[in-house]
């Protein structure tokens, strides 16, 4: 609770850094709108005003200022104007509506929670079978190792292309990447969890005659609870970043993703960074639920929570 | 169809073999350690090979691995071109830029308790989030060629460097800290002498899950606009012409930059935190 007043200025710190920066990254483009409106701008040629900086210009035409604030094609949209279109997109459209970012935000959420699921999945199987075959951990865990080192996440939306041209469509080819991607962090932390138990743990077991089962559904399971949720968390904003980036250049036509390419490529910044700050909250929010889930379920196991 | 089996026997010998060889008693030395994964990757070329010739499957779904290989040494020029303007040009300068910058912000944050505390969960927040997303503004910001990249990249990496410095650097103890004031010595030489040493095994960590992120960042950037040249650019044309075997070449090449640039900070953090227990 004590770090709230620190957060609070180092966002606001960053808010006016903002603020500030919007004038010299706007005033070029306003200056020429200011001309074509009628307005007396020094100097009065847009070649002219190439030659100074921004803030050059800025102090030359005070009037202009404000304007830059209020630009329907800004270089630097300024944080109001943001707030305010998320707001019209969320609350003032309908949720059907292809211009309501509640639509592109279950477009995109959708295949990052599936993808989710089917990574967590597939990823505690592994790691079960990891520590349980010599083989497996012998073979696979340093192949899973490398893997991470690998920038996957960059071949997302050629991915999406291959499968939909061999017949998979709709929310399935996105989840795979989502799945892919929280597979991983799963499966490293799961492996830690499971084998976290010290050796000591282990042979009271033993000394109670406890089956190799028995121990992984007493000792190991429980204790790798704390790892596994570790791993949710990375896993789970893998997931939308991959459904993000697998939707960006493929020409989707809803998403968090296809909003921000679209937003750019017609000329609306402020819908592009509405989307970017709108997946920004998604994200958050997300990893906020696994952390409440976690606090819940490490107090019931009287564990304590990181 | 008899490669079909052939694939399936592959496979078997393979996974029996290393069987043998991860019970076997020799198991835990190092030359065991290598080779067990790496028969296993190769029982997996092998198999995708075999099943790829016996299903007839179509190249421009799932090219052979030996098409790769030729296509690889074929391109070799071309390939090394794209390296250089993605990862030399882009992700380099890119992750060089982020991290000093991290290092500065975090130094100034460091000369205040009141800052570190508001910078680190707004930092851990930040690193979270999918910032990849700014790809296609700073293209438009910042032109085409590779100093877009360098921008996407040096901020996809600020945030992590950052939030592992500035943890690193409360990583000592009072005991510590007091020992260096009986010395005499005053904020700077306890940083130098003292705070930055032992942060290191942090910032280090920092630094290698920031190399993939720089990978990322460079390649996305490129999808939204680039010259004609770069890994992006040449992935996403290449597929545009169906030419999936150069798609994989550069994903190949992709891996092992990705791999020898993990390994590079690797053996830097070897070097620098020799002293901390994980590296005994």
């Amino acid at each position: 609770m004590k770090s709230i007043l620190p957060v609070l200025t180092v966002i606001l710190a960053v808010l006016l850094i903002w603020v500030v920066a919007v004038v010299p990254m706007n005033i070029h483009l306003t200056a020429d709108q200011a001309q074509r409106d009628g307005l007396v701008v020094t100097p009065d040629t847009a070649i002219a005003r190439q030659e100074f900086s921004g803030i050059g210009l800025a102090i030359k035409n005070p009037r202009l200022i404000p304007l830059t604030y209020v630009g329907k094609r800004p270089n630097l949209p300024s944080p109001h104007q943001i707030a305010t279109e998320i707001y019209d997109t969320v609350f003032g459209k309908k949720i059907t509506s292809k211009r309501s970012l509640v639509y592109h935000g279950w477009v995109t959420l959708a295949p990052t929670l599936l993808g989710f699921v089917i990574g967590t999945v597939l990823g505690i199987i592994l790691a079960v079978g990891i520590v349980f075959s010599r083989v497996m951990d012998k073979s696979v865990m340093p192949w899973a190792i490398v893997s991470q080192t690998i920038p996957i996440l960059a071949l997302a939306p050629m991915i999406i292309v291959v499968l939909g041209a061999a017949g998979v469509q709709g929310v399935l080819p996105k989840s795979i990447i989502a799945a892919y991607l929280s597979f991983f962090p799963v499966v490293v932390g799961m492996v830690k969890g499971l084998r976290s138990p010290d050796a000591m743990q282990l042979d009271l077991l033993r000394t109670y005659n406890a089956s190799n089962n028995q121990g992984y559904w007493k000792l190991r399971l429980p204790s790798s609870t704390p790892y596994l949720f570790a791993s949710l968390k990375i896993g789970i904003s893998a997931s939308l970043i991959g459904t993000i980036v697998a939707e960006l250049p493929t020409g989707a036509k809803a998403g968090f993703g296809a909003r921000m390419l679209v937003g750019d490529q017609y000329g609306q910044p402020i819908l592009a960074w509405a989307a970017l700050f709108a997946a920004a909250i998604t994200a958050a929010a997300l990893v906020g639920i696994i952390s409440m889930i976690e606090r819940g379920t490490l107090r019931q196991m009287g564990m304590k929570s990181t | 169809m008899i490669y079909v089996v052939f694939g399936f026997l592959v496979w078997a010998a393979g996974w029996v073999l290393n069987v043998y060889l991860a019970n076997g008693k020799h198991a835990d030395r190092l030359t065991m350690q290598i080779a067990i994964p790496l028969i296993f990757g190769v029982t997996i070329l092998l198999t995708w090979e075999f099943f790829v010739i016996g299903f007839q499957v179509n190249p421009v779904f799932l090219p052979r691995p030996t098409d790769i290989v030729v296509r690889m040494a074929e391109e070799l020029p071309r390939l090394w071109a794209d390296f250089f303007q993605t990862i030399v040009k882009g992700a380099l300068t890119g992750y060089v830029l982020g991290g000093l910058a991290a290092f500065a912000v975090a130094i100034l944050a460091d000369r205040s308790e009141f800052l570190t505390r508001g910078v680190l969960p707004v930092g851990s927040f930040m690193a979270a989030l999918p910032i990849v997303g700014i790809a296609p503004i700073f293209v438009k910001w910042f032109g085409s060629d590779w100093e877009s990249k360098a921008a996407v990249v040096a901020v996809m990496v600020f945030f992590p460097i950052l939030v592992n410095i500035v943890a690193g650097l409360r990583d000592t103890t009072t005991m510590q800290r007091d020992l260096m004031r009986t010395y005499g010595a005053g904020y700077w030489p306890t940083l130098i002498k003292l705070r930055l040493p032992a942060a290191m095994p942090f910032i280090l960590n920092g630094m290698k899950i920031a190399t993939t992120l720089a990978l990322i960042g460079a390649i996305v950037a490129e999808f939204f606009g680039s010259p004609t040249v770069g890994m992006g650019f040449r992935i996403s044309t290449s597929f545009g012409q169906l030419a999936l075997d150069m798609v994989w070449a550069e994903i190949v090449v992709a891996a092992i930059a990705g791999s020898a640039f993990y390994g590079i900070v690797t053996l830097i953090e070897r070097g620098v935190t020799f002293w901390h227990p994980s590296q005994r």
